[in-house]
């Protein structure tokens, strides 16, 4: 437990720590949440979509949280190459509490990060409808965080430098977010490209957050739930693994 | 392969990467409270034989002995038997200096008033007290260098591994330094495992040396024997005696990384 602790620890302080980079990841979602929400607003009203800001936001939440999600696990490569992993791994701890407590260390940031980008969205004018459900939202949260820092992990234990790292999020965290009905409703879609949202994990994520705050689930909050908790246990199992598996 | 006197047994040790072969074979033993320096020209294999006795590679073939026990097979009870200072910097620069010995000793399950405790006095020790407080980042590198060492030894390790750790440091710190190791493996029988390009250092320390070379180890024994067996009167001079005056390659460590990289992409 206390291996975890320090662990999880470890990576909050790095968090808090570095400003420039909570303000850095913060100008993404906000960007997105202006320039859409305001740029489609009145298209999708005329549409007869409704208010856009309020469909959009829980999308731009679940961004935030892939990407700093993604980006804590794969923070391994970097201690890797500055050498820290090289401590952590000659220590007499189980790989399992090193990867949970990182893990768990990642997706609390992941969270966090969300919360932030969900308050931030206040400003664009966005307002949950249901109070009620908002511990449920933050369920949807952490799961998703969970999620995306568990694939991070396990792609990073893979990789030995930080070449690779544009490989990742160009086919791997951008096609997640973009074809996670993120951005569109996933209603009238051709019929591909609802397959490949339904393989998409982000979509739970997203419509889980859709779900509890505006009340507009696609395929409905026991779904995006089974869906999420299922993955990060497949993921977290698949990360073990292959972070067990790291040779230095 | 059980000696009871042995803390270190290799025996047929070989690693290969892909065609290239680090370690060639290799076997030697180190008793309980020995200090035994590992030397030999870059590249020659000493950290990947260091690696694998510590568990962070697997051997091709052969078979290790720590503490009584495999680093294959108990990997857990090896590596709660050892500690080590790396070659190349593992700190958290993000950390401060008492996080980083902190983070040490709960991974090393050191009781919270001992690791109070020590922490404070090794921090003392290597004159880094005043500044455990500031981020790692901020130190110079032999000040991380001296934060590394105190922090291999927080746990009072069986066995104490240590890679250049002399390496940047001034001749007032490296005693200082070694006298602290000095003391604790007179007072804790505990066994030192180092390597070092400072052939008087090595001549200093070490009750015994082998001599690695391309992989294989060329040469054993104390270090007077060392010299009386090459007819030389320095250890620098029996070294070089040994392992010829050609400049090695810097390192094999970029292209160990890249057959890694080609290894880890195919898996």
């Amino acid at each position: 437990m206390s291996t975890i602790y320090i662990l999880w620890l470890r990576q909050l302080k790095r968090y808090f720590r570095s400003k420039s980079r909570i303000i850095g990841s913060l100008a993404q979602p906000l960007l997105f949440l202006l320039a859409l929400g305001f740029g489609f607003g009145p298209i999708y009203q005329r549409a007869g979509g409704g208010n856009y800001i309020e469909f959009l936001a829980p999308g731009i939440i679940a961004m935030s949280i892939i990407f700093t999600a993604i980006f804590s696990g794969i923070e391994i490569i970097w201690d890797r190459q500055f050498g820290f992993l090289k401590e952590t791994l000659v220590a007499p701890v189980s790989r399992l509490n090193i990867m949970v407590g990182r893990t768990l260390g990642g997706a609390t940031v992941a969270s966090l990060q969300g919360i932030i980008v969900f308050l931030i969205s206040f400003i664009a004018g966005f307002r949950p409808l249901n109070v009620i459900l908002l511990p449920l939202a933050l369920v949807f949260i952490a799961l998703t965080a969970l999620l995306f820092t568990a694939l991070g992990t396990a792609i990073a234990s893979l990789l030995e430098d930080m070449q690779g790292f544009q490989l990742i999020i160009n086919f791997l965290v951008m096609p997640l977010f973009f074809l996670s009905g993120a951005l569109f409703p996933l209603e009238g879609l051709p019929k591909t490209l609802v397959t490949v949202a339904r393989l998409d994990p982000l979509s739970y994520g997203v419509d889980g957050l859709r779900g509890t705050l505006v009340n507009a689930a696609h395929f409905g909050l026991m779904t995006d739930f089974l869906v999420l908790g299922a993955s990060v246990v497949i993921l977290m199992v698949i990360g073990s693994y292959l972070f067990s598996k790291i040779q230095i | 392969m059980n000696d009871t006197n042995k803390m270190i047994q290799v025996k047929n040790l070989i690693k290969k990467f892909d065609d290239f072969t680090a370690v060639d074979n290799i076997s030697f033993s180190v008793a309980q409270g020995e200090i035994f320096a590992f030397l030999g020209p870059n590249g020659a294999g000493k950290t990947t034989t260091i690696k694998m006795l510590t568990t962070l590679l697997h051997p091709t073939s052969g078979e290790m002995n720590l503490n009584g026990y495999n680093p294959v097979v108990d990997k857990n009870e090896v590596r709660h038997s050892f500690g080590i200072v790396f070659q190349d910097p593992s700190l958290d620069d993000e950390l401060t200096a008492y996080e980083n010995m902190e983070f040490h000793g709960v991974l090393y399950k050191v009781p919270k008033d001992v690791r109070k405790n020590r922490v404070e006095q090794l921090l003392k020790f290597v004159e880094l007290w005043d500044r455990r407080n500031d981020l790692v980042k901020h130190f110079s590198g032999g000040m991380k260098r001296r934060l590394e060492i105190a922090r291999g030894l927080i746990h009072h390790p069986k066995i104490l591994f240590l890679d250049e750790p002399t390496l940047g440091l001034d001749p007032q710190t490296r005693n200082h330094i070694w006298n602290y190791i000095k003391d604790l493996n007179k007072e804790e029988k505990m066994t030192v495992f180092f390597t070092t390009h400072y052939m008087e250092e090595a001549d200093r320390v070490a009750s015994r040396i082998a001599i690695i070379d391309n992989g294989k180890i060329i040469s054993q024994g104390s270090p007077q024997e060392l010299k009386n067996q090459t007819q030389t009167s320095s250890l620098e001079d029996a070294f070089l005696a040994l392992t010829g005056r050609a400049i090695r390659e810097e390192e094999a460590g970029p292209i160990d990384h890249l057959r890694m990289r080609r290894r880890m992409w195919r898996r």
